[in-house]
Order: C-alpha cells, then structure tokens, then sequence
C-alpha cells in the first residue's frame, strides 16, 4: 500500500528535525513562563479597585484576545522595528531580529489569555483568606504572594498547561517571519526532497502523541485535584 | 483599649450599622449578640478595618482605624481575629500557618517563630497536628490552631467573629474551653457568639445588636436578669429555650 512512499527520508530528516522540536520546546516554555508572569500581573491589576489600573488592564486583554496571534507575530516583526526607528530617529536602528519579536509576541499574546485564567484563579479563593491574611497584619503584597496566588495557581494548574498544549501547537506559526521550528523544519524536508505526505504525516504524528500524552497527564492531574478537596 | 465611636456603615443604599457605640476596656470581656443579619460580624469586622465604615471612628489602643495615615497591617497585626470558617491557609501545614505571621509581619527568625508555634499548639492541646495540613484536622481542631495563629502575635485584642458558628456540636466546647481559659488569664475580647453559656461564663458585658443598632449594652448579670428591649428578651426566649 505504501510502496510509492520513501519513509526513509524521516529518519535521515530526524537531526535537522529535533533541533527544530528543541526551538519549538524552548519557545514554548520561554513564553509560557513569561506569558504566566505578565497574566499575573494583569490578573491583579484588573481585579484592583484603581479605574487606572483596571481600565489598561482590561483594554490591554480585549484587544489581544480580538486580535490573531498571526497578527500580533507580524506586527512585532514588522511595525515595531519601525516603530524604533521613528521613536530614535535613526534609519538604521536595529530591529529586535525574528527569534526575540516572536518571544515577546507569544508572551505578550498568552498573557492575555493567563490573565483571565489567573483572574478566574485569583477569584476561586474565598474572600475569608484574604480577610485571615489581612488579619494577621501581612500586607496586599504579602498576601497575594504568600496566600492567595499559591492557592490560585494550584486550582488553575490543569487549565494553565491545557493553555500550553494550545500555545505549543501554536508557535507553529513563526515560519512567517522565517523562524525554523519542527513545523518548519518538516516542512522544508518535505519540499527539498518532494516527499510531502511523509513528512507532514510523521509531523501530524508527533504532534498528536505530545498534546495527547500531555493533556492526559492534565487530566490525570485534575483528578488527584479534586480528590484532594 | 476598643472605642467604638458612632459607627455607621452602608452597602450601597442599604444601612448596615447605625450609629452603633461601645467600649472594650482593658481586660475584659464582652460578648455580641443578636439575630442573623444583625451586623454583629460587620461590627467586629470594623475594628480591624477588614470592613471599612463611612461614619464614626474606631480607636483601638490610641490608634485611629478610620484614620487615612493609620498603619493598618501594623495596626491589624496587634489585634488577633478568628473567623466563623477557620480560614487556616490549606496550602501551608499547621505549624508554616502559625509561623507565617511571626516571620513576616513581627520578623521573628524561623526557629523563634517554630519554638512559639509549637509552645502555642501545646496549650491548646494540638501538639502531635503539627505537621498536619489543615484539611487533614477536625473543624474543631482547626479553629484550634486559628487561636494559636492569633495569640502567636502576641495581640493585645482578641476577636472572635462566631467561632463556634461552623462546628458540629461535639466539637464546640473544644473551642470554648480554649476560649474560657484565655479570658479567664486576663485577655482582652470581643465575641460575636450566640453561645450564652459561654457569655454567663466569663463574659463582663453583653451587647446585644439588632438591626444594624446597638440596643442593648449591659452588665452581664442586668442582661441575663433583666434585660431592657423587648427584642433581646424575645431572643433569649428563643435561644435559651433548650
């Protein structure tokens, strides 16, 4: 049934291949982190009392969440290196190069979506936890920090890594600004060689078995959650 | 040591405390009552500042609560407050939710704060629970450790806001009988309980709260002899009819 395909060309692709997984891994992570940091901190300033700090916050998340990640990648790449050099005045000021403007994208991108989960996180705490960690004397600082946001990203946990299975499938998307990740690097083979089929097969494949082997250890995790309340 | 002067407090339209008045002096002991939705756990909640209040001013220990230039964490750290649902930290063992406190407000070293806390869990009777997480504890034994939390600041104030409210009835007189023997060693405290034994007991004054309003701020013997509104006599009718 296979005899017209060449699954060869996989294993002599697989080198080239896995330094493409490694960048999107790297990616991944480095803007989830960045991207759970920001939404924190978004989340806080959107629950706050101050029309200063709620207002942006919310304005800063609607966009972001109306807007396509294609976008947002290309506007990073493309408009704020102008951007610099408008604000510099000088005509050969140095863009921030393709790998850095997808990292701030992605993050300033998922922060968004963080932030409504870390909000939704924040809000799961009772309010009586705020009032016993006030009570104590500790500070707004002190409480969130040592009170409310622990217990908010335990609750949240399974639905943050669910938003980095999204967010890994996801920087697929930096071969627009001609970034090679695992996306890319498959589909550069699969073109030099003309053996489309087989590559974005084993790419679909690999693909499928780290997002399903991921979002079942999710909701494994969920499950000892719950047991434990 | 507690003044509560002419506090008025609305949610909205909605008048929650009316020009409520009274006094804790250094020592004792004093026991608020009154139907649900009275304002009674509002009115405990003001002297700490955990509600904020639009009129009157609350001093406690010379100290302005209402005052904008008021430290208000330093001033909630020297008074101890337990809550009707115990809100121990689930994430932090008994002994890291008595030491949190200690180490980050008062910034006592660990092991000062470990010493404290386990001297602490000792007295009231938890030793062994200290390194239990909160849900593995009986309600009882939780709000247990909530006192020892309090009194490991070394608080000049008590406040108890139904601390009996959420127990299963064998549990509660675990509860009092810490609560008795701390009054009964001088603390200064103000209990929002409907616990009129525990009121007779040790309590010197009872205030009695309906309707956002103070109507009754008596000794404990006039209360319990004769009480003066017809609504507090209605309550304890109700109360202590079993």
């Amino acid at each position: 049934m296979f005899s017209g395909f060449d699954f060869d060309v996989i294993s002599r692709a697989l080198p080239y291949m896995g330094q493409g997984m490694l960048f999107t891994l790297g990616l991944t992570l480095l803007s989830m982190l960045g991207g759970i940091i920001l939404g924190t901190l978004l989340a806080l300033m959107r629950l706050s009392h101050l029309k200063l700090l709620n207002v942006p916050a919310g304005g800063y998340v609607n966009l972001l969440r109306s807007t396509p990640l294609i976008l947002v990648i290309f506007w990073f790449y493309f408009l704020v290196p102008i951007a610099i050099k408008k604000i510099s005045g000088d005509a050969y000021a140095e863009g921030l190069g393709p790998f850095h403007s997808a990292l701030i994208a992605f993050t300033m991108f998922e922060a968004a979506y963080y932030c409504e989960i870390m909000r939704a996180g924040i809000q799961s705490v009772p309010r009586g936890q705020v009032d016993a960690a006030y009570a104590l004397g500790l500070t707004y600082g002190q409480s969130m920090l040592k009170v409310i946001l622990p217990q908010a990203f335990r609750n949240m946990v399974p639905i943050l890594l669910t938003q980095g299975i999204i967010l890994f499938q996801d920087t697929s998307l930096v071969y627009v600004v001609g970034l090679t990740d695992f996306m890319g690097a498959a589909s550069k083979v699969a073109q030099r060689d003309g053996r489309l089929v087989e590559m974005y097969l084993f790419a679909a494949l690999v693909y499928f078995v780290l997002c399903f082997s991921a979002s079942h250890l999710v909701k494994r995790l969920q499950l000892r959650y719950n047991v434990g309340r | 040591m507690i003044e509560i002067k002419n506090i008025s407090k609305w949610y909205g339209a909605f008048r929650v405390l009316t020009d409520c008045t009274t006094k804790i002096e250094k020592g004792e002991v004093v026991v608020v009552c009154g139907p649900s939705g009275s304002g009674k756990s509002t009115l405990i909640k003001c002297v700490n500042g955990l509600e904020p209040f639009q009129q009157g001013d609350i001093i406690v220990d010379g100290v302005s609560v209402a005052a904008q230039d008021t430290n208000l964490p330093r001033l909630r750290s020297r008074i101890g407050m337990v809550f009707q649902n115990f809100e121990l930290f689930p994430h932090m063992s008994v002994t890291d939710n008595i030491n949190l406190g200690q180490i980050k407000v008062l910034g006592r070293s660990r092991e000062a704060a470990a010493e404290k806390s386990l001297q602490l869990l000792e007295r009231v009777g938890l030793k062994e629970q200290a390194a239990k997480y909160p849900g593995q504890l009986s309600g009882g034994q939780q709000q247990r450790v909530a006192i020892a939390r309090a009194l490991a600041m070394d608080p000049i104030a008590m406040l108890f806001d139904e601390p009996t409210s959420a127990l299963d009835p064998e549990m509660i007189n675990e509860v009092l009988d810490v609560m008795v023997k701390l009054a009964q060693e001088g603390m200064t405290m103000m209990v929002v309980t409907h616990e009129m034994g525990f009121a007779r007991k040790v309590a010197h004054r009872v205030v009695f709260m309906d309707e956002g309003r103070i109507v009754e701020d008596a000794k404990k013997e006039d209360f319990f002899g004769s009480p003066r509104s017809d609504r507090a006599q209605q309550f304890l009718s109700k109360i202590l009819h079993h």
